[in-house]
């Protein structure tokens, strides 16, 4: 989300505006969606307010978790977010610069809403990945497997991976990268950035090990339809929920 | 129906989430922490999350219990949801034994992290999950289980789950890997669900359609 609108990036830049989050979140819902992610991309305090009136509306209208990340960076905005209506909050910057940040918000509001957002950048030089902040924008010398096993025992109860390098290409998931933090972790992972075929879904499953799967593009530009990811995932035999 | 609710306000973090899919589904809704309004209410609702002792220090400090255990006696229709299901029990396990209202007889205990053949076993479990009749349940009907399509899904997010000593007032279970959990239970008109049906999309709805026309 960047403001009011929707918005899609390539690599987290060169975004470009989708439309009203809502009538896709309300459109997502109602095909089948298990989860709704929100993300703040420009995460100003202006923003801040128009973000918390959308999850209020939206929770209004959508009956599935919501989880909701951008910029937040306390306690008290985890507070806010929780109360609009959020059932998760995601958050990378704020926890990278002071990881006893995730120990406290876990102990304020259970680890069950405390998502950790990874965004992973490959180093080729030194092999692996590092963790990026502010959207993709810092480094923060963070090596990805390093740091989200910290992040569980600091008490983070989820883990949404998203690959940089393969955000909004639609070339697939970095497989490489969520094997690497799902066998790093006990905690639910969560794989995103790069879907753009159902087979990208089922390597991201069957070879990562991830335990859900977060698209945007894909469904964005309707390159593929809810109903036939969730029809072709039940097909190949993963736990999908009859919608 | 009358659809005529009233929600227990005792500082549960989804009592708004509960409130939006109840009005969703054409409930007259009201939330409260008075135990007048508890003890007129027409249907009951008790939400929750967290842990079952602070849900149970939450009631004390409004001087809730009472009213709450006297109500289940009136034969109204009552719904626990999650947290506000493990309370209805006897007690829980949990730092040492806490009392719960004991509506139902049984504890809630911790589920182990450990599976059968050894391997861990991620708790919470956080995530969909299907439906199933508990042991000797033939039918939902008559139950707000009751009209569900085949293999229901719901969401589910807990580490602690009830043990009934009574088998008759176990409605639903779920399996969750090699661990089979009670999901849903009934005595009379007193209900209780182990996930949450304000996050269950249409499942989780057409359940509470279910309990506002008992």
């Amino acid at each position: 989300m960047k403001g009011p609108d929707l918005i899609k990036s390539v690599q987290l830049e060169g975004v470009r505006k989708v439309g009203d989050p809502r009538t896709f979140a309300r459109r997502y819902y109602a095909e089948g969606a298990d989860e709704i992610v929100y993300m703040d991309a420009v995460a100003s305090l202006y923003s801040r307010e128009t973000l918390t009136e959308l999850v209020r509306r939206t929770a209004e209208e959508v009956f599935v978790p919501i989880t909701v990340g951008g910029g937040l960076r306390t306690a008290e905005d985890v507070r806010l977010m929780l109360r609009a209506g959020a059932d998760k909050i995601a958050i990378n910057s704020a926890v990278t610069q002071r990881p006893e940040l995730i120990r406290e918000l876990a102990e304020r509001f259970g680890s069950q809403c405390v998502v950790l957002q990874v965004d992973a950048k490959r180093t080729p030089s030194r092999g692996g990945w590092e963790a990026l902040r502010d959207g993709g924008r810092e480094h923060t010398g963070l090596n990805v497997v390093d740091w989200v096993k910290r992040a569980e025992e600091l008490g983070a109860g989820e883990i949404l991976l998203t690959s940089v390098d393969r955000e909004g290409t639609r070339r697939g998931f970095d497989v490489d990268l969520i094997g690497a933090v799902t066998r790093a972790v006990t905690i639910p992972v969560i794989a995103s950035g790069g879907m753009g075929s159902i087979e990208h879904l089922f390597s991201a499953v069957e070879q990562g090990g991830a335990d859900a799967v977060a698209m945007a593009h894909v469904l964005h530009y309707e390159a593929l339809k809810l109903a036939d990811i969730r029809r072709q995932s039940r097909e190949r035999g993963f736990m999908v929920r009859s919608a | 129906m009358s659809g005529k609710v009233t929600v227990v306000d005792y500082g549960s973090g989804n009592l708004l989430s509960v409130c939006r899919a109840l009005r969703h589904c054409g409930a007259d809704l009201v939330t409260t922490e008075n135990r007048t309004e508890i003890a007129r209410a027409e249907r009951l609702v008790v939400p929750g999350v967290g842990a079952m002792a602070d849900s149970m220090r939450n009631l004390e400090a409004r001087d809730l219990v009472g009213p709450i255990q006297d109500y289940a006696q009136s034969e109204r229709p009552m719904l626990g949801i999650c947290v506000g299901m493990q309370i209805m029990f006897e007690a829980g396990e949990e730092f040492g034994i806490h009392p719960g209202l004991g509506l139902l007889p049984g504890r809630v205990r911790k589920m182990p992290a450990t599976q059968d053949g050894g391997a861990r076993r991620k708790i919470p479990q956080i995530g969909w999950n299907t439906l199933k009749p508990a042991a000797g349940i033939n039918s939902w009907e008559g139950t707000i289980l009751q009209g569900l399509p085949p293999e229901p899904a719901a969401y589910f997010l807990h580490s602690f789950a009830v043990d009934p000593i009574d088998p008759s007032t176990r409605l639903a279970d779920c399996e969750y890997e090699g661990l089979r959990i009670c999901s849903a239970v009934r005595k009379g008109s007193i209900y209780g669900c182990q996930f949450h049906p304000e996050k269950s999309a249409e499942i989780g709805l057409a359940i509470l359609r279910n309990f506002l026309a008992l």
